[in-house]
């Protein structure tokens, strides 16, 4: 072997090697951005406001746009299927299976829960699809709805007379959601599986208010803050 | 030469693809969400991106769902002529793939009878979209497609007349009017030409690209980036709270149409792009 060839079998070694520092340096960068990341959302958290269900009509009307919320109690999930139930029930006179005065429903359907867990991933669905039941929920005493994305004209009046909020979670965030739901049972409608109205018991579960009691929009103002076109 | 694939492959592959597409978010999109939050001007947002990023993690992590709604299962298939599919149905071992996935994942079971919405139980029939190629080989994809962003995206017949001009504002228009809705982030998937149905396959195609890829056109590729530049301007933002982070890529796809028709198709994907493949 020539003193060159030695050299260049010398010269690769050290470039591997440092190539391996490199990766573990750059890993460890990762990992400290994904800690930092953590560690902020947990500040954050300190500068929300706490509330616990059911909420009167008082915590409604103090909450405004914009406002972290984080909830603990129970919250009540049901969507499209439920509600048509609890609907069908108002129209026919008769009695709710649960008592929705001063409660917060969370449209969810989770996932399956795997053993040992509360519940699945359980992040929000898209609410315009129960706008046409919350009006009359609203009237009965109902004071807030988490879910995502806009609401009609004919909600965010009842949220406005009736003093109820509309809070938005983030939708797609399931699994970070979930963290927050420390128990869960099916409470009514087992058959609608996903879609069975389950009684959650969550711990700051965090929300944001997108429609307050005044009919303000968080959606609007949020767009319009940032809107070009 | 055929080459035999037996049916019980294809069964397995589709249900590890169903499984691994709902835990674990393409590196692409993670990438997006860093660019996203360095170039995002609202504090709201970029604490939302954020979360998104710290969901991801909890995910692949825990081996979770990435979002409760695991979807519709569709899977696109390229099977290589020379392939001979043995011991089964390739459609049922697509299914059957499926079930598996869904429940041993679990993951959530979102397919229901159109008129009764009674849940078929184990989220089939998957929609399954099978192409013929060269070859000895079959290329299959899994491609979760939550309701949320779906229920968003639409299909128009424009007249031939309003040409380019009329593609952009359509698709602008429709992501200004889905707000909120669509979990934004979000990415679209455009498809022009074709027939009826061809602009909407198109369309669900693009959005299996890799984020920052653009379509080897560079007139089409011009066009893509004009209307990110465009949807960038709607200012809804991350969830909607507002913001710059509307969209993390627009995806074009252009075929021929008749002389009389300018079929165009939006499909709108949330920020949970989920796509995997796998070669047998």
């Amino acid at each position: 072997m020539s003193r060159g060839e030695t050299q260049r079998g010398s010269d690769i070694v050290l470039l591997f090697v440092v190539r391996c520092l490199l990766s573990v340096v750059q890993y460890e960068h990762n990992e400290l951005n994904e800690h930092n990341e953590h560690e902020q959302l947990e500040e954050k958290m300190s500068q929300q406001i706490r509330l616990t269900t059911p909420l009167t009509t008082e915590d409604a009307e103090k909450l405004n746009i914009g406002d972290k919320v984080l909830l603990n109690g129970v919250l009540f999930t049901g969507r499209d299927a439920a509600h048509k139930r609890l609907f069908d029930l108002i129209q026919d006179g008769k009695e709710l299976p649960i008592d929705i005065k001063g409660q917060v429903i969370y449209y969810v359907g989770p996932t399956p829960a795997k053993p040992g867990k509360p519940i699945g991933s359980a992040g929000p669905t898209t609410s315009y699809r129960m706008d046409p039941y919350s009006p009359k929920l609203i009237e009965l005493g109902l004071k807030g709805m988490i879910g995502k994305g806009n609401r009609s004209q004919a909600v965010i009046d009842a949220m406005k007379q009736f003093r109820a909020v509309y809070f938005g979670a983030t939708g797609g965030a399931g699994a970070l959601i979930a963290k927050r739901i420390k128990k869960a049972e099916i409470v009514v409608y087992p058959d609608l599986g996903p879609e069975a109205i389950r009684r959650l018991e969550v711990e700051d579960f965090p929300v944001t208010v997108i429609n307050d009691t005044k009919g303000n929009d968080l959606y609007v103002e949020g767009m319009r803050q940032y809107a070009e076109e | 030469m055929t080459r035999e694939i037996p049916a019980q492959e294809i069964i397995k592959v589709v249900k590890d693809l169903c499984v691994d597409a709902n835990y674990n978010l393409g590196n692409d999109v993670l990438l997006a969400f860093d660019q996203a939050i360095e170039n995002e001007k609202s504090e709201t947002a970029r604490e939302v991106l954020r979360e998104l990023k710290e969901n991801a993690r909890i995910a692949r992590e825990e081996k979770a769902p990435i979002c409760q709604d695991c979807g519709l299962a569709v899977v696109f298939m390229e099977i290589g002529q020379d392939v001979h599919i043995t011991g089964g149905d390739l459609k049922a071992a697509i299914n059957e793939g499926v079930r598996q996935g869904y429940e041993e994942g679990y993951l959530r079971k979102s397919a229901c009878n159109p008129i009764t919405r009674k849940n078929t139980g184990d989220n089939t029939p998957a929609i399954i979209h099978l192409e013929i190629v060269p070859g000895d080989k079959i290329r299959i994809i899994v491609a979760p497609k939550g309701g949320g962003s779906e229920n968003m995206s639409r299909v128009t017949m424009l007249t031939p007349a309003a040409g380019m001009e009329g593609v952009k504002d359509f698709v602008v228009n429709r992501v200004k009017e889905s707000g909120s809705n669509p979990c934004p982030p979000t990415i679209i998937g455009i498809g022009v030409g074709g027939t009826f149905e061809r602009s909407a396959i198109l369309a669900k195609k693009a959005l299996l690209r890799t984020l920052g890829e653009r379509n080897p056109d560079p007139e089409l590729a011009k066009i893509e980036k004009q209307i990110f530049a465009r949807i960038k301007k709607l200012g809804i933002g991350p969830v909607g709270y507002g913001g710059t982070t509307t969209s993390l890529d627009v995806f074009l796809e252009m075929e021929p149409c008749h002389i009389a028709s300018l079929p165009v198709a939006v499909n709108i994907q949330c920020h949970a792009a989920r796509h995997k493949e796998a070669v047998i």
